[in-house]
């Protein structure tokens, strides 16, 4: 969409403001929701809290601004480009903001979610109209003071001039400004006019990270909270029998030992007492003999693609004709297995239940809806809950769910004391939310030459692809074409990763196009666009792709990768996937060291829109990219009697320093509005640098973890 | 509970714990000094990267009766002001995303500096090889660490 400089909605009952008591004017906003009747910001900053509005601008009688940044922070960058977009339109600059922590309340909190790359997209026409607003109520407290209108008057860099040149600062009206009536129909900026969005920011929390003050969960402390270090069921599906908790009290430090539902907590007086403590319990599980095995799996869901029991997700034309019609059909099966998150600091949080309230602090993704199911587990008020959102170190989807708030709360609620729920390693892998495995089945029928139908199968354990997924790319390219989905369900918990289902589709039908380009005998990166071609004033609404925009970004990457112009000995691969509203291409160089293909570089080409925090945009593309080589190389967590194989990073293989490429990225220039970037930069990676690899080497990888097929006959291709 | 002595950033404490406590949680939970991360408890990932009388350690594998007479640095005690090259390096590269496994990065990078304030690239990346970054910011830490190396030098 390209951004409109066009107020389109009233914004008198999205804010409000107060005169503060020590100096200042106070603005209360929200998001996408009105405020209730009658409401005002308090008078006091102490006071702030979120109930009423779900953010907060402070202009100090200095002209200083304090932006209470309203979504948790991940590592995704939004704490500091939300800012960014309220400080562009107020005009201050930005030396002169200072960004706090959303005070964390929840309730009313709209959006206050992260996840989906959604935060910038959904936030930035209220953020740019609130900051043009406020910019307005002191141009007219300006203006009033000088008597003269308010269209004679205007404001750059916190300082607001009249036609006779006289000047006034932000401070020097905010008394004023803060009793006037909210303007409505402001004019926002002209992107060509951005001074801040558009400009490198650091991270606005770099001197605590740097300096090692405390910032996430696992930080936070209260006095009189004890640990709890949790046994869990060592397999999904088993049941406590029994425990014998002799051992564990017998640890210094260790307090109480609790059981809950299928669990048993240890508390102590420090972590280590109770991980120790933790260990030290006997357990006896009972054993339902259906616990699940990796074999198993892989067994069922080959069984799902090769039987006919699929729901179809999409339709064009009729794939079974072209398929009997054709000259040749291509069919290959792409195989992927369990991810954990491996967040690096592991799930935690605190919890204390008193009769009067229930105060919740760490770190989630979901603070409203786990919130609500805190107080349903515990019957109780959702108005007794305070939750305090920290910074999170690392999120990957798996802080959208709250299971570790829940053992929190429950553990809490039992011993009648403050207490913090700390994840070892081990309990982080193994209580794991895990993205599913999944086989992807994808067929191409050819006639004279063309591509003339496509089928894609989706098999994967517990659930499909989400609604939007099968509109994405080759989707409207292809006159037939068709994608079926079915599951098996296991007790094994899987939800969210990193860009979900696209992360491992967009290895497969990048692969497969790069496979299918060499049957059509076609250059892959001309293929593509010359199937882009064929969506380009395609009506149907549900694609969500624009031909355009990706086309566009595919000759960026293949330009600034200089495709087809590779130096001896250095071999490259493409992809290109739209996700998460972005499109993105990556042009992957491989070359043989050691006779193993090592990945040494990838040109990255995206189309976000506007690019709101240049370094910051750029740290997430490098993030996820590396991220996506990492996973597609290494990643891999089996199940043998419903336990997972890997429980730390001796067993589970990250990525690391010497095995990572370097990362170039460059941006579509356009002034469309912004889209999130803390997944679409992932999916494209694997199919990239498997594409290389192919080139590289002579072998397809068609499962992943690469490192784990790439065969050894590689050694002997180029050796 | 026996006591130990261990000098902590120049001051010296005096903690009550089992002796096979690991430095990483007397660091954390007895003396708030939580800059040091818990990321996997088998000397794997970095994040705990403490100085050791001036070597690079994972305080995770380190228990706190064998840190006694030995000086010990933080990521609170690395400069007076957050300014030590290595932390300078790190906000003009702007390197964290999430920024949890940053202490132990700089920790680790701080001490290789040290020994070694001209490396090559293949030394920085074989140095920082250890210290896993889950957001995978290892292009900016790597850039990070040639740049405070060439202010070190």
């Amino acid at each position: 969409m390209e951004t409109s400089n066009k107020i389109t909605f009233s914004r008198r009952n999205f804010m409000r403001t107060t005169a503060l008591a020590g100096g200042g004017m106070l603005i209360g906003f929200n998001l996408f929701t009105a405020c209730k009747e009658a409401v005002k910001p308090p008078v006091d900053i102490a006071d702030l809290n979120f109930n009423d509005f779900n953010a907060f601008i402070k202009i100090a009688d200095n002209g200083m601004v304090t932006i209470f940044s309203p979504n948790p922070e991940i590592g995704q960058g939004v704490k500091t480009s939300m800012p960014m977009i309220i400080a562009e339109e107020l005009d201050v600059p930005w030396e002169n903001v200072h960004v706090a922590q959303g005070v964390l309340d929840t309730k009313n909190y709209t959006r206050q979610v992260a996840g989906g790359s959604q935060s910038i997209r959904f936030g930035w026409d209220a953020l740019r109209q609130t900051g043009a607003t406020a910019r307005q109520m002191l141009v007219n407290a300006a203006a009033a003071k000088w008597g003269v209108d308010a269209s004679e008057c205007s404001a750059s860099e916190g300082i607001i001039t009249n036609s006779k040149g006289e000047t006034l600062g932000y401070g020097d009206v905010v008394k004023e400004a803060a009793a006037l009536e909210i303007p409505e129909n402001t004019a926002l900026k002209e992107p060509r006019d951005y001074k801040i969005v558009g400009a490198d920011a650091i991270n606005v929390d770099m001197e605590k990270i740097i300096t090692g003050k405390p910032l996430y969960g696992l930080d936070y402390k209260v006095d009189g909270m004890v640990y709890a270090s949790v046994l869990r069921p060592p397999a999904f599906g088993q049941k406590l029998s029994a425990f014998d908790d002799m051992g564990a009290k017998a640890v210094e430090g260790v307090s109480d030992v609790i059981r809950f539902g299928e669990k048993v907590a240890v508390l102590a007086n420090n972590t280590w007492s109770a991980m120790q403590g933790k260990k030290a319990l006997k357990a006896t599980w009972s054993d339902n003999s259906s616990l699940e095995n990796t074999e198993d799996h892989d067994k069922i869901l080959t069984e799902i693609l090769d039987g006919n029991k699929f729901e179809t997700r999409r339709e064009d034309g009729n794939v079974k004709k072209a398929f009997a019609q054709a000259d040749k059909v291509i069919e290959r099966t792409y195989e992927s297995p369990f991810l954990p998150h491996n967040c690096m600091e592991p799930m935690n949080f605190y919890a204390d239940v008193t009769d009067d309230k229930i105060h919740l602090v760490g770190p989630i993704q979901t603070p409203e809806g786990t919130a609500n199911r805190v107080a349903n587990m515990l019957n109780r008020d959702v108005n007794d809950i305070h939750l305090e959102m920290t910074r999170m170190g690392g999120g990957f989807g798996r802080r959208l769910y709250g299971d570790f708030v829940m053992e929190a709360a429950e553990i809490s609620n039992l011993a009648k004391k403050p207490v913090k729920v700390v994840f070892s390693r081990e309990d982080d892998m193994a209580a794991g939310i895990y993205r599913p495995a999944i086989k992807y089945r994808i067929a191409a029928s050819v006639k004279d030459g063309k591509l003339t139908g496509y089928h894609l199968k989706e098999a994967a354990i517990n659930s499909n692809m989400y609604g939007l997924i099968p509109h994405f790319f080759p989707a409207g390219c292809i006159d037939n074409y068709k994608v079926s989905t079915a599951n098996h369900q296991s007790k094994i918990t899987t939800g969210a990763w990193r860009a979900p289902y696209t992360n491992f589709l967009a290895f497969a039908e990048q692969s497969f196009f790069d496979e299918l380009a060499r049957e059509l005998e076609q250059d892959p990166v001309q293929l593509r666009i010359d199937l882009l071609q064929n969506v380009k004033g395609n009506t149907d609404d549900r694609i969500q792709y624009s031909g355009q925009r990706m086309e566009d970004t595919i000759k960026l990457a293949a330009e600034k990768g200089n495709w087809g112009k590779q130096e001896e000995g250095v071999y490259q691969g493409f992809a290109a996937y739209y996700s998460h509203n972005t499109h993105v291409a990556e042009l992957a160089e491989v070359v043989m060291k050691d006779n193993f293909p090592v990945v040494t570089k990838v040109v990255v080409a995206v189309d976000c829109g506007i690019v709101i925090n240049p370094t910051g945009a750029k740290n997430q593309i490098e993030g996820g990219v590396i991220d996506g080589i990492g996973h597609a190389m290494y990643g891999d967590l089996a199940f043998k009697n419903g336990v997972p194989q890997a429980t730390n990073f001796d067993e589970f293989r990250l990525i690391r320093m010497q095995e990572t490429p370097k990362v170039e990225t460059y941006f579509v220039q356009n002034t469309l509005s912004p889209t999130g970037l803390g997944e679409p930069g992932l999916p494209p990676a694997g199919g990239a640098i498997a594409n290389a690899i192919y080139n590289a080497a002579g072998q397809r990888l068609l499962k992943q973890p690469f490192v784990k097929h790439i065969k050894a006959e590689v050694k002997e291709l180029v050796g | 509970m026996p006591t130990y002595n261990i000098t902590v950033n120049g001051d010296k404490k005096a903690v009550d714990a089992s002796p096979e406590t690991p430095l990483l949680w007397v660091l954390r939970d007895h003396l708030d000094l939580v800059g040091t991360k818990y990321g996997c408890g088998i000397g794997q990932c970095g994040a705990c990267t403490i100085h050791l009388d001036g070597t690079a350690t994972r305080s995770c594998l380190l228990p706190v009766s064998t840190a006694e007479g030995k000086n010990i640095t933080t990521i609170e005690g690395l400069s007076d002001n957050g300014d030590h090259p290595v932390q300078e390096a790190w906000k003009a590269v702007d390197v964290p995303q999430c920024g949890y496994c940053q202490a132990g990065q700089i920790m680790t990078a701080s001490a290789f500096l040290k020994d070694n304030p001209n490396p090559s690239e293949s030394e920085i990346r074989e140095a920082m090889h250890g210290n896993i970054c889950r957001c995978a910011s290892y292009n900016r830490i790597e850039k990070a660490v040639a740049m405070a190396a060439e202010k070190m030098s």
